[in-house]
Protein backbone atom coordinates (compact mmCIF):
# COMPACT_ATOMS: atom_id res chain seq x y z
CA UNK A 1 0.00 0.00 0.00
CA UNK A 2 2.90 2.27 0.77
CA UNK A 3 6.68 2.41 -1.19
CA UNK A 4 9.29 4.11 -0.60
CA UNK A 5 12.46 4.69 -2.50
CA UNK A 6 15.38 6.42 -1.80
CA UNK A 7 13.72 9.19 -0.04
CA UNK A 8 15.75 11.85 0.87
CA UNK A 9 14.67 15.52 2.32
CA UNK A 10 17.50 18.19 3.66
CA UNK A 11 16.35 21.47 5.13
CA UNK A 12 19.37 23.38 4.18
CA UNK A 13 22.56 21.46 4.99
CA UNK A 14 21.36 19.19 7.39
CA UNK A 15 20.00 15.59 5.80
CA UNK A 16 16.31 15.25 7.70
CA UNK A 17 15.74 11.83 5.84
CA UNK A 18 18.66 9.98 3.72
CA UNK A 19 17.89 6.99 0.97
CA UNK A 20 15.14 5.75 3.00
CA UNK A 21 13.47 2.82 1.38
CA UNK A 22 10.78 0.69 2.69
CA UNK A 23 7.06 -0.66 2.32
CA UNK A 24 3.99 -1.32 4.06
CA UNK A 25 1.47 -3.80 2.98
CA UNK A 26 -2.38 -3.73 2.74
CA UNK A 27 -3.44 -4.55 6.45
CA UNK A 28 -0.23 -4.08 7.86
CA UNK A 29 0.02 -2.19 11.28
CA UNK A 30 3.81 -0.37 11.00
CA UNK A 31 5.57 0.92 14.31
CA UNK A 32 7.59 4.19 13.36
CA UNK A 33 10.53 4.05 15.76
CA UNK A 34 13.32 6.42 16.10
CA UNK A 35 14.20 9.19 19.01
CA UNK A 36 13.47 12.67 18.47
CA UNK A 37 14.71 14.66 15.23
CA UNK A 38 15.39 11.17 13.62
CA UNK A 39 13.40 12.05 10.47
CA UNK A 40 9.79 10.77 11.87
CA UNK A 41 7.58 13.45 11.24
CA UNK A 42 9.43 14.71 8.05
CA UNK A 43 8.78 11.42 6.43
CA UNK A 44 5.58 11.30 7.43
CA UNK A 45 4.95 14.76 6.04
CA UNK A 46 6.69 13.55 2.80
CA UNK A 47 4.06 10.16 2.43
CA UNK A 48 1.20 12.30 3.38
CA UNK A 49 1.92 14.87 0.09
CA UNK A 50 2.67 17.82 2.42
CA UNK A 51 6.15 18.41 1.83
CA UNK A 52 7.70 17.49 -1.60
CA UNK A 53 10.91 14.84 -0.82
CA UNK A 54 14.28 16.33 -2.65
CA UNK A 55 14.93 12.83 -4.00
CA UNK A 56 12.82 9.69 -4.29
CA UNK A 57 9.41 8.16 -5.23
CA UNK A 58 6.42 7.51 -3.14
CA UNK A 59 3.44 5.55 -3.69
CA UNK A 60 0.58 5.00 -2.31
CA UNK A 61 -1.40 2.42 -2.84
CA UNK A 62 -0.31 2.66 -6.28
CA UNK A 63 -0.41 6.12 -7.10
CA UNK A 64 2.57 8.61 -7.68
CA UNK A 65 2.40 11.29 -4.47
CA UNK A 66 3.88 13.79 -6.82
CA UNK A 67 2.04 13.36 -9.77
CA UNK A 68 -0.91 11.78 -9.17
CA UNK A 69 -0.97 13.74 -5.73
CA UNK A 70 -4.53 14.10 -5.21
CA UNK A 71 -5.81 10.61 -6.00
CA UNK A 72 -2.80 9.37 -3.13
CA UNK A 73 -4.10 11.47 -0.51
CA UNK A 74 -7.90 10.53 -1.09
CA UNK A 75 -6.54 7.62 0.12
CA UNK A 76 -4.71 9.08 2.84
CA UNK A 77 -6.16 9.97 6.23
CA UNK A 78 -3.03 11.90 8.10
CA UNK A 79 -3.20 12.52 11.69
CA UNK A 80 -0.48 15.60 12.07
CA UNK A 81 1.74 15.98 15.08
CA UNK A 82 0.40 18.60 17.28
CA UNK A 83 -2.84 18.27 15.87
CA UNK A 84 -3.31 21.54 14.46
CA UNK A 85 -7.17 22.34 13.99
CA UNK A 86 -9.72 25.64 13.56
CA UNK A 87 -10.53 26.49 16.97
CA UNK A 88 -13.18 28.88 15.65
CA UNK A 89 -15.55 25.69 14.81
CA UNK A 90 -17.43 23.07 16.65
CA UNK A 91 -16.76 19.43 16.77
CA UNK A 92 -19.15 18.42 13.71
CA UNK A 93 -19.25 21.45 12.04
CA UNK A 94 -15.24 20.61 11.72
CA UNK A 95 -16.07 17.25 11.10
CA UNK A 96 -18.46 17.92 8.05
CA UNK A 97 -16.55 19.95 6.11
CA UNK A 98 -13.51 18.17 6.14
CA UNK A 99 -15.66 15.19 5.14
CA UNK A 100 -17.25 17.25 2.23
CA UNK A 101 -13.17 18.65 1.56
CA UNK A 102 -12.44 14.70 1.08
CA UNK A 103 -15.04 14.47 -1.23
CA UNK A 104 -17.30 12.19 1.14
CA UNK A 105 -20.59 12.45 -1.60
CA UNK A 106 -23.03 15.17 0.59
CA UNK A 107 -26.05 12.94 1.42
CA UNK A 108 -23.44 10.70 3.04
CA UNK A 109 -21.49 13.05 5.28
CA UNK A 110 -24.14 13.14 7.89
CA UNK A 111 -23.47 9.13 8.50
CA UNK A 112 -19.76 8.88 8.25
CA UNK A 113 -19.24 12.22 10.66
CA UNK A 114 -21.85 10.23 12.95
CA UNK A 115 -19.75 7.39 12.33
CA UNK A 116 -16.60 8.53 13.12
CA UNK A 117 -18.03 10.88 15.92
CA UNK A 118 -19.11 7.42 17.60
CA UNK A 119 -15.92 5.82 17.16
CA UNK A 120 -13.48 8.21 18.89
CA UNK A 121 -16.19 8.72 21.02
CA UNK A 122 -16.37 12.68 21.25
CA UNK A 123 -19.88 12.41 20.12
CA UNK A 124 -21.03 14.32 23.38
CA UNK A 125 -18.84 17.34 22.65
CA UNK A 126 -20.21 17.66 19.07
CA UNK A 127 -21.24 21.04 19.85
CA UNK A 128 -18.18 22.31 21.81
CA UNK A 129 -15.96 25.49 20.06
CA UNK A 130 -12.82 23.07 19.08
CA UNK A 131 -10.90 26.17 20.84
CA UNK A 132 -12.49 24.79 24.25
CA UNK A 133 -11.60 21.23 23.78
CA UNK A 134 -8.67 19.50 26.17
CA UNK A 135 -5.47 18.13 24.35
CA UNK A 136 -7.15 14.79 24.93
CA UNK A 137 -10.18 15.86 22.95
CA UNK A 138 -8.44 17.22 20.20
CA UNK A 139 -6.23 14.32 19.45
CA UNK A 140 -9.27 12.32 19.10
CA UNK A 141 -11.25 15.18 16.79
CA UNK A 142 -7.71 14.74 14.34
CA UNK A 143 -8.16 11.19 14.48
CA UNK A 144 -11.72 11.06 13.58
CA UNK A 145 -11.07 13.21 11.04
CA UNK A 146 -8.45 10.70 9.37
CA UNK A 147 -10.60 8.37 9.64
CA UNK A 148 -13.87 10.25 8.45
CA UNK A 149 -13.86 9.09 4.54
CA UNK A 150 -12.79 5.98 5.59
CA UNK A 151 -9.29 6.35 4.07
CA UNK A 152 -7.00 2.81 2.99
CA UNK A 153 -4.43 3.93 4.66
CA UNK A 154 -3.98 6.29 8.16
CA UNK A 155 -0.85 8.06 9.13
CA UNK A 156 -0.93 8.93 12.79
CA UNK A 157 2.42 11.04 13.89
CA UNK A 158 2.71 10.34 17.56
CA UNK A 159 -1.08 9.89 18.12
CA UNK A 160 -0.79 9.18 21.74
CA UNK A 161 1.57 12.48 22.44
CA UNK A 162 0.38 14.42 24.98
CA UNK A 163 -2.28 12.49 26.48
CA UNK A 164 -3.01 10.88 30.07
CA UNK A 165 -2.57 7.38 30.82
CA UNK A 166 -6.49 6.53 30.46
CA UNK A 167 -6.65 8.31 27.51
CA UNK A 168 -3.59 6.31 25.73
CA UNK A 169 -5.15 2.86 26.66
CA UNK A 170 -7.91 4.10 24.57
CA UNK A 171 -6.24 5.30 21.98
CA UNK A 172 -4.44 2.38 21.63
CA UNK A 173 -7.49 -0.21 21.58
CA UNK A 174 -8.85 2.44 18.93
CA UNK A 175 -6.22 2.07 16.51
CA UNK A 176 -6.18 -2.36 17.47
CA UNK A 177 -9.53 -2.33 16.75
CA UNK A 178 -9.05 0.31 13.32
CA UNK A 179 -6.06 -2.30 12.14
CA UNK A 180 -8.66 -4.20 11.09
CA UNK A 181 -10.01 -2.35 8.51
CA UNK A 182 -7.07 -0.09 7.36
CA UNK A 183 -3.43 0.15 7.00
CA UNK A 184 -1.87 1.91 9.34
CA UNK A 185 1.37 3.68 9.88
CA UNK A 186 1.96 4.97 13.17
CA UNK A 187 5.04 6.96 14.46
CA UNK A 188 6.29 7.39 18.27
CA UNK A 189 9.34 7.40 20.38
CA UNK A 190 7.38 5.46 22.91
CA UNK A 191 8.60 1.93 22.65
CA UNK A 192 5.95 -0.21 24.80
CA UNK A 193 3.29 1.51 22.24
CA UNK A 194 4.85 0.17 19.47
CA UNK A 195 5.26 -2.82 21.05
CA UNK A 196 2.03 -3.34 21.72
CA UNK A 197 -0.25 -2.39 19.18
CA UNK A 198 2.55 -2.81 15.48
CA UNK A 199 3.03 -6.16 13.76
CA UNK A 200 5.92 -4.44 12.47
CA UNK A 201 8.24 -2.03 13.56
CA UNK A 202 10.84 0.09 11.88
CA UNK A 203 13.67 1.85 13.73
CA UNK A 204 14.99 5.07 12.30
CA UNK A 205 17.78 7.02 13.71
CA UNK A 206 19.12 10.41 11.79
CA UNK A 207 16.89 9.29 8.50
CA UNK A 208 18.38 6.30 8.40
CA UNK A 209 16.48 2.99 8.57
CA UNK A 210 18.64 0.77 11.07
CA UNK A 211 16.36 -2.00 11.68
CA UNK A 212 13.47 -3.37 10.78
CA UNK A 213 10.99 -6.78 11.46
CA UNK A 214 8.42 -8.13 14.27
CA UNK A 215 9.08 -6.78 18.00
CA UNK A 216 10.25 -10.26 18.50
CA UNK A 217 12.57 -10.26 15.83
CA UNK A 218 14.59 -7.66 16.72
CA UNK A 219 14.85 -8.70 20.22
CA UNK A 220 16.48 -11.62 19.18
CA UNK A 221 18.43 -9.61 16.40
CA UNK A 222 19.58 -7.04 18.99
CA UNK A 223 21.37 -9.99 21.07
CA UNK A 224 20.52 -8.78 24.16
CA UNK A 225 17.95 -11.03 24.66
CA UNK A 226 20.10 -14.26 24.96
CA UNK A 227 21.96 -12.13 28.49
CA UNK A 228 18.35 -11.34 29.76
CA UNK A 229 19.07 -11.49 33.27
CA UNK A 230 17.58 -12.24 36.69
CA UNK A 231 17.76 -9.41 39.60
CA UNK A 232 18.06 -10.88 43.26
CA UNK A 233 18.05 -9.25 46.34
CA UNK A 234 18.67 -10.95 49.75
CA UNK A 235 19.29 -10.32 53.03
CA UNK A 236 22.12 -12.80 54.36
CA UNK A 237 21.39 -14.03 58.45
CA UNK A 238 24.95 -14.16 59.58
CA UNK A 239 25.98 -11.26 57.43
CA UNK A 240 28.14 -13.66 55.43
CA UNK A 241 29.89 -10.71 52.91
CA UNK A 242 28.46 -10.36 49.68
CA UNK A 243 31.29 -11.25 47.93
CA UNK A 244 30.78 -14.62 49.34
CA UNK A 245 27.63 -14.82 48.18
CA UNK A 246 28.91 -13.88 44.91
CA UNK A 247 31.02 -16.53 44.60
CA UNK A 248 28.35 -19.00 46.36
CA UNK A 249 25.75 -17.69 43.37
CA UNK A 250 28.41 -18.36 40.55
CA UNK A 251 29.43 -21.62 41.52
CA UNK A 252 26.13 -22.48 40.89
CA UNK A 253 25.62 -24.30 37.38
CA UNK A 254 22.81 -22.02 35.92
CA UNK A 255 24.17 -19.25 36.77
CA UNK A 256 27.17 -17.70 33.90
CA UNK A 257 28.37 -14.53 36.12
CA UNK A 258 27.04 -12.77 38.88
CA UNK A 259 27.31 -8.91 40.26
CA UNK A 260 26.20 -6.65 42.85
CA UNK A 261 23.79 -3.88 41.36
CA UNK A 262 25.54 -0.26 42.11
CA UNK A 263 24.49 1.56 45.45
CA UNK A 264 22.47 -1.33 47.57
CA UNK A 265 25.44 -2.98 48.55
CA UNK A 266 26.18 -0.07 51.38
CA UNK A 267 26.88 -0.99 55.25
CA UNK A 268 23.85 0.83 55.96
CA UNK A 269 21.53 -1.58 54.30
CA UNK A 270 21.81 -5.11 55.14
CA UNK A 271 19.45 -5.63 51.80
CA UNK A 272 22.09 -6.60 48.81
CA UNK A 273 20.85 -6.73 45.12
CA UNK A 274 22.78 -8.88 42.58
CA UNK A 275 22.33 -9.00 38.98
CA UNK A 276 23.09 -12.60 37.74
CA UNK A 277 23.23 -13.30 33.58
CA UNK A 278 22.01 -17.26 33.36
CA UNK A 279 24.24 -19.82 31.78
CA UNK A 280 22.69 -21.78 28.80
CA UNK A 281 24.64 -25.01 29.84
CA UNK A 282 22.44 -28.07 28.20
CA UNK A 283 21.54 -29.05 31.90
CA UNK A 284 19.81 -25.62 32.45
CA UNK A 285 16.81 -24.10 30.82
CA UNK A 286 18.15 -20.86 30.67
CA UNK A 287 15.69 -19.95 34.40
CA UNK A 288 18.32 -19.98 36.96
CA UNK A 289 15.37 -18.97 38.99
CA UNK A 290 14.26 -22.30 40.75
CA UNK A 291 18.05 -23.05 41.70
CA UNK A 292 18.67 -19.37 43.04
CA UNK A 293 15.78 -20.19 45.38
CA UNK A 294 16.49 -23.16 46.13
CA UNK A 295 20.14 -22.21 47.08
CA UNK A 296 18.49 -19.16 49.86
CA UNK A 297 16.37 -21.29 51.29
CA UNK A 298 19.26 -23.66 51.86
CA UNK A 299 21.44 -21.28 53.14
CA UNK A 300 19.07 -19.20 55.22
CA UNK A 301 18.99 -16.20 53.04
CA UNK A 302 16.01 -13.94 53.30
CA UNK A 303 14.61 -13.45 50.14
CA UNK A 304 12.71 -10.46 48.95
CA UNK A 305 13.25 -9.78 44.98
CA UNK A 306 13.82 -12.84 42.33
CA UNK A 307 12.92 -11.34 39.21
CA UNK A 308 13.30 -12.27 35.29
CA UNK A 309 14.52 -8.98 33.65
CA UNK A 310 13.41 -9.57 29.91
CA UNK A 311 14.97 -6.85 27.82
CA UNK A 312 12.57 -4.49 26.70
CA UNK A 313 12.52 -2.71 23.30
CA UNK A 314 13.91 0.49 24.86
CA UNK A 315 17.19 -1.73 25.42
CA UNK A 316 16.79 -3.37 21.83
CA UNK A 317 16.09 0.31 20.36
CA UNK A 318 18.97 1.59 22.66
CA UNK A 319 21.52 -0.64 21.00
CA UNK A 320 20.46 -0.58 17.79
CA UNK A 321 20.78 3.02 17.52
CA UNK A 322 23.65 3.22 19.32
CA UNK A 323 25.59 0.99 16.83
CA UNK A 324 25.63 3.25 13.58
CA UNK A 325 29.13 4.79 13.57
CA UNK A 326 29.56 8.85 14.52
CA UNK A 327 26.18 8.98 16.52
CA UNK A 328 26.48 11.28 19.03
CA UNK A 329 26.50 9.88 22.89
CA UNK A 330 22.65 9.66 24.15
CA UNK A 331 21.14 8.79 27.47
CA UNK A 332 20.33 5.08 27.75
CA UNK A 333 16.87 5.88 28.90
CA UNK A 334 14.82 6.67 25.45
CA UNK A 335 12.47 8.19 28.28
CA UNK A 336 14.72 11.31 29.27
CA UNK A 337 14.63 12.49 25.32
CA UNK A 338 10.60 12.75 25.14
CA UNK A 339 9.47 16.10 24.14
CA UNK A 340 9.13 18.65 26.54
CA UNK B 1 -16.29 22.43 -7.89
CA UNK B 2 -17.95 22.03 -4.92
CA UNK B 3 -14.67 21.46 -3.32
CA UNK B 4 -14.25 24.72 -3.96
CA UNK B 5 -17.65 25.58 -2.42
CA UNK B 6 -16.87 23.53 0.73
CA UNK B 7 -13.55 26.35 0.94
CA UNK B 8 -15.53 29.69 0.40
CA UNK B 9 -17.63 28.25 3.09
CA UNK B 10 -15.36 28.16 5.36
CA UNK B 11 -13.21 31.18 4.55
CA UNK B 12 -16.94 33.39 4.88
CA UNK B 13 -17.90 31.42 8.01
CA UNK B 14 -14.87 31.56 9.65
CA UNK B 15 -14.81 35.55 9.58
CA UNK B 16 -18.21 35.94 10.81
CA UNK B 17 -17.06 33.45 13.63
CA UNK B 18 -14.71 35.14 14.81
CA UNK B 19 -15.31 38.96 16.19
CA UNK B 20 -13.26 40.52 13.67
CA UNK B 21 -15.96 41.06 10.62
CA UNK B 22 -18.13 42.66 12.60
CA UNK B 23 -15.50 44.83 15.00
CA UNK B 24 -14.63 45.68 10.87
CA UNK B 25 -18.31 46.50 10.37
CA UNK B 26 -18.87 48.28 13.56
CA UNK B 27 -16.63 50.95 12.88
CA UNK B 28 -16.72 50.84 9.22
CA UNK B 29 -20.59 52.15 9.79
CA UNK B 30 -19.73 54.41 11.99
CA UNK B 31 -17.16 56.59 10.05
CA UNK B 32 -19.02 56.42 6.84
CA UNK B 33 -22.02 56.91 8.89
CA UNK B 34 -20.45 60.36 9.85
CA UNK B 35 -18.72 60.77 6.18
CA UNK B 36 -22.24 60.48 5.00
CA UNK B 37 -23.85 63.28 7.97
CA UNK B 38 -21.12 65.56 6.73
CA UNK B 39 -21.71 65.21 3.44
CA UNK B 40 -25.53 66.08 3.78
CA UNK B 41 -24.80 68.78 5.45
CA UNK B 42 -22.70 70.40 3.40
CA UNK B 43 -26.27 70.65 1.43
CA UNK B 44 -27.71 72.90 4.09
CA UNK B 45 -25.09 75.31 3.23
CA UNK B 46 -26.89 76.16 0.24
CA UNK B 47 -26.28 74.95 -3.19
CA UNK B 48 -23.07 73.04 -3.98
CA UNK B 49 -21.91 71.55 -7.54
CA UNK B 50 -21.58 67.66 -5.63
CA UNK B 51 -23.52 65.34 -5.33
CA UNK B 52 -24.56 63.25 -2.11
CA UNK B 53 -22.77 60.26 -3.56
CA UNK B 54 -19.84 62.61 -5.11
CA UNK B 55 -18.97 64.36 -1.72
CA UNK B 56 -19.74 60.49 0.26
CA UNK B 57 -17.17 59.09 -2.26
CA UNK B 58 -14.60 61.65 -1.82
CA UNK B 59 -13.43 62.41 1.67
CA UNK B 60 -11.04 61.99 3.50
CA UNK B 61 -13.04 59.83 6.32
CA UNK B 62 -13.83 57.52 3.46
CA UNK B 63 -10.70 57.11 1.73
CA UNK B 64 -8.64 56.38 5.38
CA UNK B 65 -11.64 53.83 6.35
CA UNK B 66 -11.27 52.42 2.45
CA UNK B 67 -7.26 51.89 2.69
CA UNK B 68 -7.40 50.56 6.33
CA UNK B 69 -9.20 48.03 5.75
CA UNK B 70 -7.29 45.87 3.32
CA UNK B 71 -5.18 44.82 5.53
CA UNK B 72 -7.29 44.12 8.21
CA UNK B 73 -9.61 41.83 6.03
CA UNK B 74 -6.04 40.23 4.34
CA UNK B 75 -3.76 39.68 7.06
CA UNK B 76 -5.16 36.44 8.78
CA UNK B 77 -5.67 34.47 5.52
CA UNK B 78 -2.15 32.43 4.97
CA UNK B 79 -0.59 33.76 7.92
CA UNK B 80 -2.69 32.19 10.42
CA UNK B 81 -2.76 29.16 8.47
CA UNK B 82 0.92 29.23 8.55
CA UNK B 83 1.37 29.57 12.06
CA UNK B 84 -1.78 27.46 13.64
CA UNK B 85 -0.45 24.66 11.33
CA UNK B 86 -3.86 24.11 9.88
CA UNK B 87 -2.23 24.53 6.51
CA UNK B 88 -0.95 20.56 7.18
CA UNK B 89 -4.41 18.97 6.90
CA UNK B 90 -5.79 21.69 5.05
CA UNK B 91 -2.89 20.77 2.07
CA UNK B 92 -2.73 16.97 2.92
CA UNK B 93 -6.74 16.56 1.64
CA UNK B 94 -7.34 16.01 -1.86
CA UNK B 95 -7.40 19.78 -2.58
CA UNK B 96 -5.88 21.84 -5.85
CA UNK B 97 -3.56 24.78 -4.64
CA UNK B 98 -5.48 26.96 -7.01
CA UNK B 99 -8.79 25.73 -5.05
CA UNK B 100 -7.20 27.32 -1.71
CA UNK B 101 -6.19 30.14 -3.69
CA UNK B 102 -9.48 31.33 -5.46
CA UNK B 103 -11.53 30.09 -2.52
CA UNK B 104 -9.64 32.67 0.07
CA UNK B 105 -9.78 35.46 -2.49
CA UNK B 106 -13.25 35.07 -3.43
CA UNK B 107 -14.47 34.66 0.20
CA UNK B 108 -12.87 37.84 1.26
CA UNK B 109 -14.03 39.43 -1.79
CA UNK B 110 -17.42 38.49 -0.46
CA UNK B 111 -17.05 39.87 2.96
CA UNK B 112 -15.79 43.23 1.39
CA UNK B 113 -18.90 43.29 -0.22
CA UNK B 114 -20.77 42.57 2.70
CA UNK B 115 -19.18 45.50 4.61
CA UNK B 116 -20.20 48.17 2.12
CA UNK B 117 -23.68 46.67 1.68
CA UNK B 118 -25.30 48.39 4.40
CA UNK B 119 -24.27 51.83 2.94
CA UNK B 120 -26.46 51.31 0.21
CA UNK B 121 -28.89 51.86 2.98
CA UNK B 122 -27.43 55.80 3.72
CA UNK B 123 -28.61 56.55 0.08
CA UNK B 124 -32.10 55.09 0.57
CA UNK B 125 -33.07 56.63 3.77
CA UNK B 126 -32.00 60.24 1.55
CA UNK B 127 -34.62 59.32 -0.74
CA UNK B 128 -36.77 58.27 1.56
CA UNK B 129 -36.52 61.52 3.77
CA UNK B 130 -36.42 63.91 1.17
CA UNK B 131 -37.69 62.93 -1.89
CA UNK B 132 -34.69 63.57 -3.93
CA UNK B 133 -32.30 61.08 -5.49
CA UNK B 134 -28.93 61.09 -4.11
CA UNK B 135 -27.09 61.55 -7.24
CA UNK B 136 -28.01 63.16 -10.83
CA UNK B 137 -28.68 59.40 -12.18
CA UNK B 138 -28.63 55.44 -11.30
CA UNK B 139 -25.16 55.90 -13.21
CA UNK B 140 -23.15 57.33 -10.36
CA UNK B 141 -24.52 54.73 -7.95
CA UNK B 142 -23.51 51.48 -10.45
CA UNK B 143 -20.05 53.87 -11.36
CA UNK B 144 -19.29 54.54 -7.62
CA UNK B 145 -19.56 50.64 -6.57
CA UNK B 146 -18.66 48.87 -9.27
CA UNK B 147 -14.95 50.61 -8.93
CA UNK B 148 -15.13 50.17 -5.07
CA UNK B 149 -15.94 46.72 -6.08
CA UNK B 150 -12.23 46.58 -8.67
CA UNK B 151 -10.72 48.81 -6.18
CA UNK B 152 -10.91 45.82 -3.58
CA UNK B 153 -10.17 43.15 -5.67
CA UNK B 154 -7.12 44.47 -6.61
CA UNK B 155 -6.20 45.29 -2.96
CA UNK B 156 -7.78 42.63 -1.67
CA UNK B 157 -5.60 39.86 -4.03
CA UNK B 158 -2.99 42.29 -3.28
CA UNK B 159 -2.84 41.64 0.68
CA UNK B 160 -3.85 37.86 -0.10
CA UNK B 161 -0.21 37.75 -1.77
CA UNK B 162 1.46 39.22 1.27
CA UNK B 163 -0.44 37.23 3.78
CA UNK B 164 0.66 34.09 1.62
CA UNK B 165 4.68 35.48 1.69
CA UNK B 166 4.61 35.34 5.86
CA UNK B 167 3.55 33.55 9.22
CA UNK B 168 3.11 36.62 10.48
CA UNK B 169 0.07 38.31 10.56
CA UNK B 170 1.22 41.55 11.34
CA UNK B 171 4.13 41.45 8.90
CA UNK B 172 1.42 40.94 6.34
CA UNK B 173 -0.78 43.74 7.49
CA UNK B 174 2.14 46.39 7.34
CA UNK B 175 3.32 45.11 3.97
CA UNK B 176 -0.16 44.89 2.67
CA UNK B 177 -0.88 48.69 3.78
CA UNK B 178 2.80 49.95 2.66
CA UNK B 179 1.78 48.31 -1.15
CA UNK B 180 -1.19 49.98 -1.10
CA UNK B 181 -0.74 53.16 0.35
CA UNK B 182 2.20 52.81 -2.56
CA UNK B 183 -0.14 52.84 -4.82
CA UNK B 184 -2.42 55.60 -3.43
CA UNK B 185 0.00 58.18 -2.99
CA UNK B 186 1.20 57.42 -6.69
CA UNK B 187 -2.10 58.84 -7.76
CA UNK B 188 -1.89 61.71 -5.59
CA UNK B 189 1.28 62.82 -7.51
CA UNK B 190 -1.23 65.21 -9.83
CA UNK B 191 -2.51 67.17 -7.15
CA UNK B 192 1.55 67.98 -6.52
CA UNK B 193 2.21 68.51 -9.80
CA UNK B 194 -0.71 71.34 -10.06
CA UNK B 195 -0.90 71.69 -13.81
CA UNK B 196 -1.17 68.30 -15.41
CA UNK B 197 -0.36 67.97 -18.88
CA UNK B 198 -1.99 65.23 -20.49
CA UNK B 199 0.59 62.64 -20.25
CA UNK B 200 0.79 62.95 -16.25
CA UNK B 201 -3.25 62.41 -16.59
CA UNK B 202 -3.17 59.69 -18.44
CA UNK B 203 -0.61 58.07 -16.31
CA UNK B 204 -1.62 58.92 -12.82
CA UNK B 205 -5.55 58.09 -13.63
CA UNK B 206 -4.70 54.43 -13.85
CA UNK B 207 -2.91 54.96 -10.38
CA UNK B 208 -5.35 57.59 -8.33
CA UNK B 209 -8.07 56.02 -6.88
CA UNK B 210 -8.87 59.62 -5.97
CA UNK B 211 -9.23 60.53 -9.66
CA UNK B 212 -11.30 57.46 -10.72
CA UNK B 213 -13.58 58.12 -7.47
CA UNK B 214 -14.29 61.31 -8.85
CA UNK B 215 -15.17 59.95 -12.37
CA UNK B 216 -17.08 57.18 -11.25
CA UNK B 217 -19.19 58.91 -8.45
CA UNK B 218 -20.49 61.36 -11.42
CA UNK B 219 -21.62 58.57 -13.88
CA UNK B 220 -18.67 58.75 -16.33
CA UNK B 221 -17.27 55.12 -17.15
CA UNK B 222 -13.58 54.65 -18.26
CA UNK B 223 -12.33 51.49 -19.12
CA UNK B 224 -8.81 52.07 -18.15
CA UNK B 225 -9.23 51.87 -14.40
CA UNK B 226 -11.54 48.83 -15.24
CA UNK B 227 -9.36 46.78 -16.92
CA UNK B 228 -5.54 48.30 -14.98
CA UNK B 229 -7.67 46.82 -11.40
CA UNK B 230 -8.60 43.37 -13.64
CA UNK B 231 -5.19 42.55 -14.57
CA UNK B 232 -3.60 43.44 -11.39
CA UNK B 233 -5.81 41.28 -9.80
CA UNK B 234 -4.88 38.54 -11.95
CA UNK B 235 -1.58 39.19 -11.76
CA UNK B 236 -1.49 39.28 -8.01
CA UNK B 237 -3.39 35.71 -7.26
CA UNK B 238 -0.98 34.35 -9.93
CA UNK B 239 1.77 35.53 -7.57
CA UNK B 240 -0.04 34.13 -4.40
CA UNK B 241 0.00 31.15 -5.78
CA UNK B 242 3.27 30.91 -6.81
CA UNK B 243 4.14 32.09 -3.20
CA UNK B 244 1.38 29.64 -1.61
CA UNK B 245 3.38 26.33 -3.42
CA UNK B 246 6.66 27.78 -3.47
CA UNK B 247 6.54 27.71 0.95
CA UNK B 248 6.28 23.99 0.81
CA UNK B 249 9.16 23.78 -1.71
CA UNK B 250 11.11 25.63 0.22
CA UNK B 251 10.28 24.45 4.01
Amino acid sequence: MISVQGLTKSYGPTDAVRDLSFSVDRGEVVGFLGPNGAGKSTTMKILSGYLPADAGEVKIAGFDILNQSLKARARIGYLPENVPLYPEMRVGEYLRYRAALKGVRSRRITEKVEDALELCNISHVRNQLIGTLSKGYRQRVGLADALVNEPDILILDEPTIGLDPGQIREVRELIKGLAKRHTILLSSHILSEVEMTCSRVLIINKGQIVATGTPAELRERSGIALSGSVRMEIQTADRTNSETVLTILQSLEEVASASFVEGTSSSTSSWTRYEITPSFSSSSSGDPRPALFEEAVRRGWKLRELSAHESSLEEIFTSFVDRIPGAPERKTSIKETSTP
Amino acid sequence: MRIFWTLWKREVASAFQTPMAWVILFFLLLVTGFNFYAGVSVLNHGPTEVTVVESFFNTVFFWFSFLLLFPLLTMRLYSEEYRSGTIEPLMTAPVRDTQVVLAKFLGVLFLYAFLWMPTGLYFLIFWWQTHLTSAGAIGAFVGSYLLLLLMGMFYLSLGCFCSSLTRHQITAAVMTFAVIALFFLTGLLSFLAGHVDTVMQGITITFSPIDQMTQFSRGIFDTRPVVWYLVMTGLCLFLTLQSFQARRWRS
